[in-house]
């Protein structure tokens, strides 16, 4: 991936991929909401090699400026051959319970958000025959759990919206990773007791450059989630819904 | 929540203490019952960057580099990038940090802070000197950017201020240029304290990075028997240089897994290790070509090094003393220290007259000794107090980046800026080692009465095994 378009880039997980990235001298567009955060993330990118660094503060809920994005960024950089989706929210379970337009708001930032800009994306990448889409999704999203189901259920919606798309894209060489990270030690997780489960957005940023070098299809980072989540699934459902997790 | 952090001396250990992560320039401070305190890389060892019962600002996630201008060097950043991010950033390309502690692994906040200084303060001073300007965050949501010439005052306060006026968010600072990443060093070896002050007279002239290393268990007319480096970065070019290999480079995948039992390091282990330390380096007498790395950094080899003193932790002392009374004032120190559990690390310096901005910088003309004692309770403290007592009748000063035992009576006599400081200190503010320093009851309390005189009531005794 030489020129990518970053989605959420000033998440920590897309931050630390993206200084790997810059590292390597890629021409980088970064997307995010807060443009003073997301400038600080830009110069940090410049810093560290990136040949070029373009930026635009957008609310990717605002799903008709998708089109326009992509076709802005394809310009900005010279073409595309890569794009990182890395936008999401964790939302709160009590609260999505209690509220529709809490678990909506979920939904249309993990699945919808993400699903309109594959569209766009995956229709340039189709058209010029090259290209990897890479897209953060999570170990949430292989099992419905009563701890966090509709985060969990915006992310399963994703992998398989995922698996299609691979389907449709690979007979013109375009890949479609899908990265399910564990646990992530982030500000956004920084009130959870950690555990040696955790692992830093520096690793789980290594695992996702390596999955997208590699043109991987599903990769679990760490890799160790891969034999949790198996043993997770396997589960039968008689006694997994009397199970707290 | 509680917060894990602890300083690197591992002494005093502070039970509550939250931790808030500052992950973007552009948040405000949290609001928080206690008082608030910065913190870096916790590589103080002392309760300067602890806040027992406040809220710690953690700052590694405030990471960022902003922008490196390659034909000036200078190199902006958040404040808690580390050192070590920097160099790898800036000595690719010709240039390397104008001032730097023994460790990488701190952040230009915390280095700003402490106002530390390295090898070189002979010829450049302290770190501070080099700060062309940076943003400071107060607790009342203003934000001023200070240089020499735009807020004076906060710059001058802040540079050397422990944390205490506000929070840095980025910084600005000047490197100097390097031809490659390799250090020129000679070592000589020292019979006495004698040899030290002839050698160090004779070397400074010609030398960028001067530092000596003692022997802690030699007494006598043998006192101060040690090793002495001098160096200066390699010309540009190498060719005749005797370069080896080894000092290429070298992985530091070595970490001390846990705690050793406090007991490993008695009186004969630290006897062997000083004595084994000092013959092996005696053989690398004489000049030869160095990687900067172990040049600078020869502890960041070990990770977690400080675990070696178990789970009770160390104290570093570390005072400076005028030339005028330098001799006698050293002599005392180390023998007094020679009688306690010998020190692991006896480091000797001079710093020379090139003054800081910082109200509060500790390092000022004269020489400066810096010990390590395994954390042996009371009969511990007692002999800090010692030091401090015999660093005072010298005129000196003792670093309060590396303290954990100073009376308050010293602490204001050593800083004479220390009332002009005061009004500067963020209101919301605070450390456990600056109540220490500054509660009314604390002035007359000795050390071994630590934390009786906090604010909160809370302090140290219940850690220290008496
Ligand atoms: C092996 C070793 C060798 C050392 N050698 C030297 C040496 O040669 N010379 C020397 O001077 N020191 C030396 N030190 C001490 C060290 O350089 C200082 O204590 C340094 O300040 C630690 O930086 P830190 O980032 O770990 O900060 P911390 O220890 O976490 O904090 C230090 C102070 O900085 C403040 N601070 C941190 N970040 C900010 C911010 N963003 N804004 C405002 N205040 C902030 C804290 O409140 C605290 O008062 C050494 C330490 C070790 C462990």
């Amino acid at each position: 991936m030489k020129k990518v378009l970053v989605l959420g880039a000033t998440s920590a997980i897309a931050q630390a991929t993206v200084r790997l990235l810059a590292a390597r001298g890629a021409a980088l567009y970064l997307v995010g909401r807060n443009a003073a955060n997301l400038d600080v993330v830009a110069k940090d990118a410049a810093t560290r090699g990136a040949s070029k660094v373009e930026q635009q503060a957008l609310d990717l809920d605002d799903f008709s400026a998708h089109e326009a994005l992509v076709e802005r960024a394809a310009q900005a950089l010279g073409g595309l051959d890569g794009a990182l989706i890395a936008h999401g929210v964790l939302g709160e379970q009590k609260a999505c319970e209690r509220s529709w337009t809490e678990t909506e708001k979920v939904l249309r930032t993990n699945f919808l958000s993400a699903a309109s800009l594959l569209t766009a994306l995956a229709n340039r990448f189709e058209a010029q025959k090259a290209g990897t889409l890479v897209v953060i999704s999570s170990v949430a999203g292989d099992r419905g759990r009563q701890s966090n189901y509709v985060y969990g259920a915006s992310k399963g919606a994703l992998n398989v919206f995922l698996q299609g798309l691979r389907n449709r894209l690979a007979r013109s060489g375009v890949a479609v990773v899908t990265v399910k990270p564990g646990f992530v030690d982030t500000p956004m997780t920084a009130h959870v007791p950690k555990n040696k489960l955790f692992a830093s957005p520096e690793q789980v940023a290594r695992g996702i450059l390596r999955a997208a070098d590699g043109r991987k299809n599903e990769v679990y980072v760490p890799a160790r989630w891969a034999l949790i989540m198996f043993i997770i699934r396997s589960i039968p459902e008689g006694i997994f819904k009397k199970m707290k997790l | 929540m509680t917060s894990e952090h602890q300083s690197w001396g591992r002494f005093p250990r502070v039970s509550r203490q939250a931790a808030h992560p500052v992950v973007w320039q552009t948040e405000s401070l949290p609001v928080s019952s206690g008082p608030l305190l910065p913190h870096g890389l916790g590589r103080s060892y002392g309760d300067s960057c602890l806040n027992e019962g406040g809220t710690l600002l953690t700052t590694p996630t405030l990471d960022r580099l902003l922008g490196f201008d390659v034909a000036t060097g200078v190199v902006r950043c958040e404040a808690g990038v580390s050192l070590d991010t920097l160099l790898r950033l800036v000595v690719p390309r010709g240039w390397f940090l104008p001032v730097t502690p023994g460790t990488r692994f701190v952040t230009v906040g915390g280095a700003i802070a402490n106002d530390v200084h390295g090898k070189n303060h002979h010829r450049a001073g302290t770190f501070g000197r080099y700060v062309r300007r940076f943003e400071l965050l107060r607790s009342d949501g203003s934000r001023r950017v200070c240089s020499p010439e735009e807020h004076r005052d906060w710059y001058e306060a802040t540079i050397g201020g422990l944390g205490l006026t506000g929070l840095i968010l980025w910084a600005d600072v000047q490197l100097r240029p390097i031809h490659n990443p390799f250090v020129l060093t000679e070592t000589v070896p020292l019979e006495n304290l004698d040899a030290f002050f002839e050698v160090s007279r004779e070397s400074e002239p010609d030398h960028e990075f001067t530092v000596a290393w003692l022997d802690g268990l030699a007494r006598g007319r043998r006192l101060g028997r040690g090793l002495y480096y001098r160096g200066n970065f390699a010309p540009p070019q190498l060719e005749g240089l005797p370069l080896r290999k080894s000092h290429l480079n070298r992985a530091s995948g070595l970490a001390v897994p846990f705690d050793l039992p406090g007991f490993s390091l008695n009186r004969l282990s630290v006897a062997a290790f000083n004595w084994l330390y000092y013959r092996v380096n005696l053989l690398k007498r004489g000049a030869r070509l160095q990687h900067y790395d172990p040049f600078f950094y020869p502890l960041d080899a070990v990770q977690r090094w400080n675990r070696i003193y178990g789970r009770r932790g160390f104290f570093q002392f570390q005072c400076v003393v005028p030339h005028a009374t330098a001799r006698d004032a050293l002599r005392e120190l180390l023998e007094r220290s020679a009688r306690e559990v010998p020190s692991f690390l006896n480091v000797l310096k001079t710093f020379g007259s090139v003054s800081s901005p910082g109200w509060l910088s500790f390092p000022r003309p004269g020489v400066t000794l810096a010990l390590d004692f395994a954390n042996r309770g009371a009969r511990t403290l007692r002999l800090i107090a010692e030091l401090d007592r015999v660093t005072r009748e010298a005129g000196g000063a003792v670093y309060p980046a590396k303290d954990a035992g100073m009376s308050a009576e010293n602490f204001a006599a050593y800083f004479p800026q220390l009332e002009r400081f005061k009004p500067y200190v963020d209101p919301a503010f605070s450390s456990s080692f600056w109540r220490r320093m500054t509660s009314a009851s604390a002035v007359a309390t000795s050390p071994l009465a630590l934390g009786q005189g906090t604010g909160e009531g809370v302090g140290v005794p219940a850690a220290v095994p008496l």
